[in-house]
């Protein structure tokens, strides 16, 4: 292989990106794609359901009332418990993303329901006792809807009247609590690097289809260039490409406002995810390339791949139904955005279980997304 | 007597055996060969697509430093043979090589020895002129201060040089066609395959290419050039084939077809051969 092929054909690349931006838009096919991809993530037959972690430390008075409060959040059928023996192991999973809360029954919750079933009017012979409720940073969807449902399971179970005015054991949400509350740019902001690589898609499928449409791949050919030689100048431009996207990205969601607590080899294992990412996108277009005849449907097709992995897998898809969140599995971008949300928000570890799977189905995807685009071009379009 | 010239050519068949298995594969290629020995050969060369015969059995030799005109109306299978001998297409049947590299083995070979400038425009129209030239340069290989040398001569010749910093898409037609011709010359090969180099160009382009053309000649290049006018053969060729149907017709020089056509021009020489007029299928 001659680096200097490479390095040539790299350039080239490189400047057509900086002199030719090629942000072309479907008119056709886009709409037709969106509604479909846009109805599969949020109107999926299932209701959403989220995984809480429970450390019970209740100690059963003459009413075992944590078991009352566990079966009222079950019948929900919103929300699935599981149970921990300590508090460290379900903070553990909390982190990795496993579960979207962590719910500590205090010691007095029983002895607390039962003073206040004894003299319901009478508050001053309640024993208060708190609920603590830790939540999953990274996850809008729960810090906003499982608190107000733990707290009608509780009132339920209060008053057995969802009107009860007063209560003694209250609710308390770690993360709501803290000094410094997330906004939504803070939740989105793992999905917009994500987002960002994923219209690579659309600029490698037009770049191919382009250079075969002018002759260009042709010429090429004739040419002592190999095709390793050719592929590789390929990936190295879009990789290149993916980094500058992702160097302004961050530089966008820094500015405003976007500031995670992690050093940097949180952020250089991140953009490096987000560049093995980049690699699946040029297999998709390689993909989308052989499926089109000509550039413009090259840039058509293209959102076949971009919307499913848009509403799939990047922030746009935080409140997916429970049937879309098992087809998100099958886009590489849900793992690049889930690595990527518990890196920067739930503080998880580049070595923690959550995000080594992440990143190892992110190399899997991509290496097979990527050989199936060149074998596909190579077959009908020789490289 | 057949027996003989069985015999004769079973000989001739050894001697070419011979000569290919002692000789070095590196002592093959076109420029160090014989003064007599062909550049190009093609033997009963046929490219079928589907039910279409593109090239139809054609036999023929192509002497190192001769300018060879392949003529022919559209789609009489001039390109689909320029192609085959670039490596891009197989061959159905048959066989050819260039530059003593069996076209279907030895396409790596070939693609070091050839320049190949395709009928259509085919240049990055982001690209500025020089950087078109220079990264084709580039993917030969060529070194830093001989790429720069060439591409500034070449500019120079095809009268670009001016125009030479200028996004490419900017170009006029015939600027165009001159930097694709350009590209195809850069690395200076030893055999060059121009397909159509003057199509659609106006008159002056024209004979800038002529004379550039003659020049390649003089430099004792190897060129394959296919044409439909039938001027430019005449005024550049030193022997041509006439393809129709994908078929080889007539083989000679443009002066020998003429005078044996007993008619005043090639454009003659293929309305007699075929009864019609060359540019009608154009």
């Amino acid at each position: 292989m001659k680096l200097q092929r490479v390095i040539a054909l790299t350039k080239k690349e490189i400047k057509k990106t900086v002199r030719e931006p090629a942000v072309l838009f479907m008119i056709f096919l886009f709409p037709v794609v969106f509604v479909f991809a846009f109805g599969a993530a949020f109107s999926g037959s299932g209701q959403p359901t989220y995984n809480i972690g429970v450390v019970n430390m209740d100690q059963a008075y003459s009413v075992n009332a944590s078991q009352l409060l566990l079966t009222g959040m079950s019948d929900t059928k919103i929300l699935k418990l599981h149970t921990y023996v300590d508090n460290q192991t379900a903070q553990n999973d909390l982190s990795q993303g496993s579960i979207q809360a962590v719910m500590i029954i205090p010691t007095d919750f029983s002895q607390s329901f039962t003073s206040y079933q004894a003299a319901p009017n009478n508050p001053n012979a309640w024993t208060n006792a708190t609920i603590a409720l830790y939540l999953d940073k990274g996850s809008l969807v729960a810090t906003q809807a499982i608190p107000p449902i733990i707290q009608q399971v509780l009132t339920a179970m209060a008053g057995q009247n969802q009107q009860a005015l007063s209560i003694p054991f209250r609710l308390e949400t770690a993360s709501l609590v803290e000094v410094k509350s997330p906004s939504a740019l803070d939740f989105m902001a793992p999905g917009m690097f994500t987002f960002a690589s994923i219209f690579l898609i659309m600029m490698v499928a037009q770049s191919f289809a382009q250079d075969r449409e002018n002759g260009m791949m042709k010429r090429i050919r004739i040419t002592p260039t190999t095709p390793t030689e050719f592929m590789t100048s390929q990936v190295i431009s879009y990789m290149l490409i993916a980094l500058v996207q992702a160097i302004l990205v961050f530089v966008m969601v820094y500015v405003m406002g976007f500031r995670p607590d992690v050093g940097i080899p949180i952020y250089t294992f991140a953009f490096l995810l987000v560049l093995v990412f980049s690699l699946s996108n040029v297999g998709f277009g390689l993909i989308t390339a052989t499926l089109a005849k000509s550039s413009s449907a090259a840039t058509g097709l293209s959102f076949l791949f971009v919307l499913p992995q848009l509403f799939l897998g990047t922030f746009v898809g935080t409140s997916l139904s429970s049937s879309a969140q098992i087809v998100s599995k099958f886009v590489p971008s849900y793992y690049v955005t889930d690595a990527l949300t518990s890196l920067f928000l739930r503080g998880a570890a580049i070595t923690s279980p959550t995000i080594l799977l992440d990143a190892v189905a992110v190399f899997v995807f991509c290496a097979c997304i990527l050989t199936a685009g060149i074998i596909l071009y190579a077959k009908y379009y020789k490289i | 007597m057949v027996l003989f010239s069985e015999c004769f050519s079973f000989k001739s068949l050894l001697a070419k055996i011979h000569i290919r298995i002692i000789m070095p594969i590196d002592k093959r290629k076109a420029g160090e060969q014989g003064v007599n020995e062909s550049a190009i050969v093609l033997e009963h060369l046929v490219k079928k697509f589907e039910d279409v015969t593109a090239v139809d059995d054609v036999s023929l030799q192509v002497a190192n430093g001769e300018l060879f005109g392949l003529l022919g109306p559209n789609g009489a299978g001039k390109t689909t043979t320029i192609n085959i001998l670039c490596g891009l297409t197989k061959p159905t049947s048959g066989s050819a090589t260039v530059g003593g590299y069996d076209v279907q083995k030895e396409t790596a070979k070939i693609k070091e020895l050839i320049g190949v400038c395709p009928q259509e425009t085919a240049i990055y129209p982001y690209l500025t002129g020089a950087e078109n030239v220079e990264l084709f340069g580039n993917l030969h290989a060529m070194k830093k201060d001989t790429l720069k040398t060439r591409r500034d001569m070449l500019l120079e010749k095809m009268g670009l040089t001016q125009d030479a910093k200028r996004k490419a898409e900017k170009y006029s037609g015939g600027m165009k066609r001159r930097l694709s011709l350009t590209l195809a010359l850069v690395h200076d090969p030893q055999i060059a395959f121009l397909d159509e180099p003057t199509a659609a160009m106006d008159p002056q382009s024209r004979h800038a290419v002529w004379d550039f053309i003659k020049e390649l000649k003089k430099e004792g290049k190897t060129i394959i050039l296919t044409t439909h006018y039938m001027e430019e053969a005449e005024e550049l060729c030193d022997r041509v084939g006439i393809i129709d149907h994908g078929k080889l017709i007539a083989l000679g020089s443009p002066k020998d077809l003429i005078s044996k056509g007993k008619v005043s021009n090639l454009e003659e020489v293929f309305i007699k051969l075929t009864g019609r007029k060359i540019r009608e299928e154009i």
